[in-house]
């Protein structure tokens, strides 16, 4: 920190003058801790120090008041070492100078002993040196003896002499800073008093600014900017404050407030702040309320900005310059500003150039200038010349005002200040203007206008608008002007009555126009009036060819006025896209759209174009999930059109205004002549008569007022509507989810009429099916619908039946609409099921493969029955296949029981209804007499309930010689179970089969015997079981294959017998089976014995014994006596079984007669096996139990825990 | 108090403007958006400056001869405004820092109501008397 300081000094100049060098360069290096009054934060601070000489002129007089020139501090320089000349000369030396620091009460003062070695030598009677010290401390340090100070070689360049140094200097500066805390606190009371004092008359302002200006000066002096500015902005409040008080009194004279700025620029330095606070007093001092010449302010604050910045440029270099722009270009603009006011003032704005009123206040003005200062008189330029002359005349005025502006202009646009160039720009203006110059206005209008527009700033639009729409006027841009005019006619930012008149300027305009053919004037839309909503009537907006549709528009006229207008047209673009789904009829008329209604976003007036063009957000759920296992990892909302947004905003293109204004041309116009907009909503129908099919685009509205026209470029959200033709359809569809075979059921007739219209005498003519009476109720109706599906009318349905063709007379209906209608049908199944069955019946593999066919779908069966329709529109038939379901599915089983035979039949039920069945009947369809089906089945009629089955079985008796095969035909009638009446007659449900090979010839008996001591079976123990096999019958046509053989006349045949426990209830010990020889003749008899082990206790059931023919194979014809004796083996080995113990090798429970045969007879060929038809083997066993005793000695006990 | 008090989005449109109801409304709204360009230099210049150690108050923007701007910029880039008569001595930088935080706050209360979309205009009885009584001390 800097302190400048005065500084007398006492006689031995010389010696000041060795020691001045390192003093002043010494004392401010280190800083001091500057302590404050009134409770202020202390500051360190640097003091710098200004050497002068003692003189007593020099000396402050009581109430001189300048600080800057104040001397802290004197101090008495003296290198006597003699004690002589001290007495002599110095003693009275100093108490002269102290007498004269007392007579001005000085009491800051200090006496500076410099010794040094090389006196000291040269003197031989030295005085030890503290006795001079001592002496001056005695004789003027009175209780003071720091204000004394030795300073030892000060010339040398020695540590001792550099103690001496620091020492001097701290206290010098510690004194220093005394004094100076200690005036200026002096002088900040005096002025406070000073200022106590300002309401007592003959106080003047401008003595006590000098006073606290000088008191900032100090503060800024030391770089105390804060402290300056503080002092200066009291300064300020004061000021303002004795303006207010004095009110309107001229005691302020101007002169006085000008020496005061031009004080204020003399100190100008570089300092950035200065500049700040100057620029800042300026402004603010030059708020008064003084009775001066109107325009006299104006003179001086112009004056005063000028000269500032003169001096600004004087002092400082053209960096510095340009890096201080932004806190001189307030200055720049003020002047602009003021001379602008000038001019105006002084008449040299207006185009015919000052009148003598004018003339005269120039006049005074510039006498009120006074004369120049004599400084810058001779200068060939200066603030005051430049005024006079812009005020001497209108070119020159233009001259300057251009000038400044211009200047202005580019210093705010060089530091981004674009918002005040604009406003700067708007002034010139304003100037160019009044001075009928509006070409050159314009560019700044619609600059600024372009930057409030992109900032949304409601009100400087309306106004720039009102300025350029002036201006566009006087330049003759009828559309510009006419489109401006539009705006502002639609804007509410204005009163009604301006509104009113920019409005009345297009009304007149078109009317004018219309006089004289002119070209049109194509203006955007959104000015006149907004689309607010589209209404189509229809709602979904599709209409068919040759009909009716119309489009209401709501329409917001912002015109202040109800404007007539001659027509409002939609341009509409017409497209045809074939061969889409999305556009055929079918699709059109099912979707909708939301009631019909399209809403378009209503522009917010004002808002920054930037903010209206953003799209709305699309925000859409997000969740992720783990590949692994599906769990959700993630759940978030995700914007879909985030590029969009967060797109970079092109500043440029945004701002233009749509230039190019082009109607398209189309053939497609919709039009409604005549209207009157009312301001506000307006509801416009349109009435269309739909012609060519395709898609119908909204794309321009198009409003004409007289030559005007007002046009909505793009109509957005897309609006369309469709056409569309259609062929004419027949439809038939079952109502329920399946037709069921059998029962009458309806079915829906759907006649979509499309292009063709329906006449009385068109009928529907159905080529009859045998299988598919069509059954007609006399009440059935037809009803007509619209395209639209509305009802509009029901009229009966007549059908005339022949023999092969039902006709069904249509109702008349228009073209483009539905008749619906229903009739019942009935599939009768029976012709086609024999053919279903026949499949059935072939031969035994395909009877296997039906059988899985059924297992696999366990459905109803199909049949589609085609119906051929001759339709009144075509010269084609529309053949419609309906597909039927047949509700049931039946099986049929031989049951045996010993000779006598049952045929069971089990009808199962498909489908979900309930039947009720009656009238069964089986038949044989081989005419056998003999042969007699005796029906064991209770009532006449059962009811068959949905997804159940329901057997029915036949008692075969017979007198003769049974056939090989039976033909069987099962029929049942069967109704709906619902159903009471039965107005018709039900063809029976049928079922054709064949049993075949159904006489008993073997008798199967089973004997299982407990051990020969013991009462019971027992578990664990072996018991015998014995297999019986008789032949029942002789031999006949069945048994001529190839096991049988026959010597002797006695027929023998082979049989393969097996038993197999498949519950794992027996172990059967040794051969499970075997090959045995069966005579031929009734009553015959072959026991087999084996040995079986009950593995568990309880009623165990018997094994199973199994029967099959064995068919030798042809080479192994001549091996029978082999084949007899291995039999005879197997008997042995089971014997052998019996007596040996079991072996627990040879227990098999479960016995694959394949593997066995196959490992026994390795190499050979293999017999064949061939079952028995069911009925063949009558096994009289089946079922038995036997009763089964736990052994006690059961080495395991086994827990059943169920 | 103050003669105009105006909150500026982000984007730098007016959210509110009120001046008091004798003078040329127009005039201020050009005062207004011209202090945007030093309230947009003050804040380029604080932009190196650590977050949280922001100040928010922006001190006196320019003074003009009749008036003293005064600007305030929230941490979304919110601006407030105010224009003093520049006769008023009564009003010190300390008085305008407390305008300022009131303003604030109220606005604070605004963002918090579901029903405002942010960067509509701001209509609300509450901000409005608020301002109200910041003007009013005027008269």
């Amino acid at each position: 920190m800097r302190r400048e300081e005065s500084h007398p000094v006492n006689n031995e100049h010389n010696l000041f003058t060795s020691l001045y060098p390192t003093l002043s360069q010494q004392l401010p290096r280190e800083p001091m801790e500057w302590r404050r009054s009134y409770g202020r934060a202390p500051k360190m601070i640097h003091l710098e120090s200004n050497f002068v000489q003692f003189k007593e002129e020099l000396l402050p007089k009581e109430g001189n008041k300048a600080l800057l020139t104040f001397p802290f501090l004197h101090i008495y320089w003296t290198e006597c070492c003699d004690t002589e000349v001290y007495k002599t000369a110095v003693k009275d030396d100093i108490t002269k100078w102290q007498n004269v620091l007392k007579a001005h009460s000085s009491v800051d003062w200090l006496i500076v002993v410099v010794e040094s070695d090389a006196k000291k030598k040269n003197k031989t009677n030295i005085l030890p040196r503290t006795s001079i010290v001592d002496k001056i401390r005695n004789d003027f340090c009175n209780k003071q003896s720091d204000r004394c100070v030795v300073l030892s070689d000060p010339l040398k360049d020695s540590s001792r002499s550099q103690e001496s140094w620091n020492a001097f200097l701290t206290k010098l500066r510690t004194l220093l800073l005394m004094s100076f805390t200690k005036n200026l606190g002096k002088f900040e009371d005096d002025m406070r008093t000073l200022r106590e004092k300002r309401t007592e008359p003959g106080w003047s302002f401008c003595e006590y600014f000098m006073v606290q200006e000088e008191l900032a000066f100090v503060f800024e002096m030391l770089q105390q900017f804060e402290d300056a500015l503080v002092q200066y902005d009291e300064l300020d409040a004061l000021f303002s404050q004795y303006v207010v008080n004095f009110g309107a009194g001229g005691k302020f004279n101007m002169f006085c407030s000008k020496s005061w700025a031009v004080l204020c620029v003399l100190r100008v330095n570089s300092s950035k702040r200065f500049c700040c606070v100057l620029s800042r007093k300026l402004i603010l001092s030059v708020h008064l309320q003084v009775s001066v010449p109107p325009g006299a302010l104006d003179c001086w604050v112009f004056l005063s900005c000028l000269e500032v910045l003169q001096r600004i440029e004087g002092c400082c270099d053209r960096a510095q310059i340009d890096a201080n722009v932004s806190h001189t270009v307030g200055l720049w603009s003020y002047a602009t500003e003021k001379l602008k006011s000038l001019g105006y003032l002084c008449g040299l704005v207006s185009e015919k150039g000052p009148n003598s009123e004018d003339l005269n206040r120039t006049v005074d003005l510039l006498a009120g200038l006074g004369a120049e200062r004599p400084e810058t008189a001779n200068a060939s330029q200066s603030p005051y010349k430049k005024l006079k002359e812009a005020l001497s005349s209108v070119e020159a005025f233009e001259k300057h005002y251009l000038d400044l502006s211009h200047a202005t202009i580019e210093m705010y646009t060089n530091i981004g200040r674009i918002r005040s160039a604009k406003l700067v720009g708007k002034d010139l203006a304003e100037f160019y203007m009044r001075k009928k110059g509006p070409q050159k206005a314009e560019v700044y209008l619609q600059g600024a206008l372009k930057t409030y527009l992109a900032e949304g700033w409601a009100l400087l639009v309306t106004h720039t608008r009102k300025q350029l729409a002036e201006c566009q006027k006087q330049l003759g841009q009828i559309e510009n002007y006419l489109q401006t005019s539009s705006l502002l006619a639609g804007d509410n930012h204005l009163t009604e009555e301006e509104r009113k008149r920019f409005c009345r300027e297009i009304l007149d305009f078109t009317n004018q126009q219309a006089e004289n053919q002119g070209q049109k004037v194509l203006l955007p839309m959104h000015s006149f009036a907004q689309l607010k909503t589209l209404h189509f009537d229809p709602p979904n907006a599709v209409v068919h060819v040759g009909g009716k549709l119309s489009i209401e528009l709501t329409l917001l006229s912002q015109m202040p006025i109800p404007v007539q207008v001659d027509q409002v047209a939609i341009h509409v673009h017409f497209s045809i896209e074939k061969n889409s789904y999305r556009k055929t009829a079918e699709w059109l008329t099912k979707h909708k759209t939301s009631n019909g209604v399209i809403t378009f976003p209503s522009e917010i007036a004002g808002l920054p174009l930037s903010r209206n063009n953003l799209p709305a957000l699309e925000l859409s759920e997000m969740y992720e999930r783990s590949p692994s296992d599906n769990s959700l990892n993630t759940a978030g909302i995700i914007c879909k059109n985030a590029h969009m947004l967060l797109r970079r905003q092109e500043s440029s293109s945004s701002l233009d205004v749509p230039s190019g204004l082009t109607l398209e041309d189309g053939a497609h116009v919709l039009k409604c002549s005549n209207l009157t907009l009312e301001p506000g909503d307006n509801k416009i129908t349109f009435n269309i008569q739909a012609k060519e099919p395709g898609t119908y685009t909204l794309r321009q509205l198009c409003t004409s007022v007289g030559k005007v026209q007002f046009v909505l470029l793009h109509i957005y959200p897309i609006v369309q509507y469709d056409v569309y033709s259609q062929e004419p359809q027949l439809k038939v569809e079952p109502m329920t989810e399946s037709l069921l075979a059998g029962i009458p059921q309806k079915v829906k007739f759907t006649v979509t009429t499309g292009h063709y219209t329906m006449k009385s005498g068109d009928t529907l003519q159905l080529s009859n099916a045998d299988a598919m009476p069509i059954l007609y109720h006399p009440e059935s109706k037809a009803v007509i619908y619209s395209n639209t599906r509305e009802k509009i009318s029901e009229s009966s349905l007549r059908i005339q039946s022949s023999e092969k063709i039902t006709s069904i007379s249509l109702p008349v209906a228009p073209a483009y609409h539905v008749i619906e209608f229903e009739l019942e049908v009935m599939y009768l199944p029976s012709a086609t099921e024999s053919a279903v069955e026949k499949e059935n019946i072939t031969n035994k593999e395909n009877h296997r493969k039906n059988k899985e066919k059924q297992k696999q779908d366990n459905c109803m069966a199909t049949v589609d029955q085609k119906v051929t329709i001759d339709c009144p529109w075509s010269i084609y038939s529309t053949i419609i296949a309906l597909t039927f379901c047949i509700p049931f599915n039946a099986k049929h089983s031989l049951l045996s029981a010993g000779k006598r035979k049952y045929v069971q039949v089990c009808v199962q039920n498909l489908s979900e209804l309930c039947f009720q069945l009656s009238d069964y009947s089986l038949k044989n369809s081989a005419e056998c007499t003999d042969l007699q089906l005796v029906p064991l089945n209770p009532a006449d009629q059962q009811v068959v309930f949905s997804k159940q089955s329901i057997f029915f079985v036949w008692e075969l008796k017979w007198t003769k010689e049974l056939p090989l095969s039976l033909q069987c035909l099962f029929s049942v009638s069967f109704c709906p179970a619902t159903s009471e009446e039965q107005s018709f007659t039900l063809k029976p449900f049928t079922y054709e089969f064949q049993v075949e090979n159904f006489f008993t010839l073997y008798h199967v008996k089973t004997e299982i015997f407990p051990p020969l001591d013991a009462e019971y079976c027992k578990t664990g123990s072996l018991c015998s079981l014995e297999v019986s096999i008789t032949r029942l019958v002789e031999l006949s046509e069945v048994d001529r294959d190839e096991a049988l053989t026959e010597s002797d006349g006695y027929c023998t045949t082979k049989l393969m017998y097996e038993v197999v426990d498949n519950s794992s209830n027996w172990a059967v010990c040794g051969k499970s089976s075997g090959v045995i020889s069966m005579p031929v003749a009734p009553r015959a008899i072959h026991k087999v014995h084996m040995e079986v082990m009950p593995l568990f206790a309880g009623y165990l059931p018997f094994p199973d014994v199994r029967l099959f023919k064995y068919l030798p194979h042809h080479s192994a014809h001549s091996m029978q006596l082999d084949a007899d004796s291995w039999i005879e083996n197997d008997n042995l080995s089971v014997d052998k079984n019996v007596d040996e113990q079991a072996d627990s090798s040879s227990i098999r429970s479960r016995g694959s007669l394949h593997s066995t045969a196959s490992g026994e007879h390795k190499g050979l060929p293999m017999p064949r096996l061939q079952p028995f038809s069911p009925g063949q083997v009558f096994n009289s066993s089946t079922g038995m139990q036997i009763l089964v005793i736990p052994s006690k000695d059961d080495h395991v006990l086994e827990v059943n825990v169920t | 108090m103050a003669v105009c008090i105006a909150v500026i989005a982000k984007e730098n449109y007016p959210l509110y403007i009120r001046s008091v109801p004798t003078e040329n409304e127009l005039k201020f709204h050009y005062t207004v958006h011209t202090s945007l360009d030093v309230v947009d230099e003050k804040i380029s210049a604080m932009g190196k400056a650590l977050v949280d150690q922001r100040e928010l108050y922006l001190g006196l923007l320019y003074p003009t001869e009749d008036y003293k701007v005064y600007g305030y910029v929230t941490n979304s880039k919110v601006k407030f405004v105010m224009v003093v008569d520049s006769s008023n001595t009564a009003l010190r930088d300390n008085e305008i820092r407390s305008m300022f935080r009131k303003l604030h706050n109220s606005y604070t209360d605004i963002m918090c109501n579901p029903f405002y979309n942010p960067g509509d205009r701001i209509q609300s009885r509450a901000f409005d008397t608020m301002v109200n009584s910041m003007m009013m001390q005027v008269c």
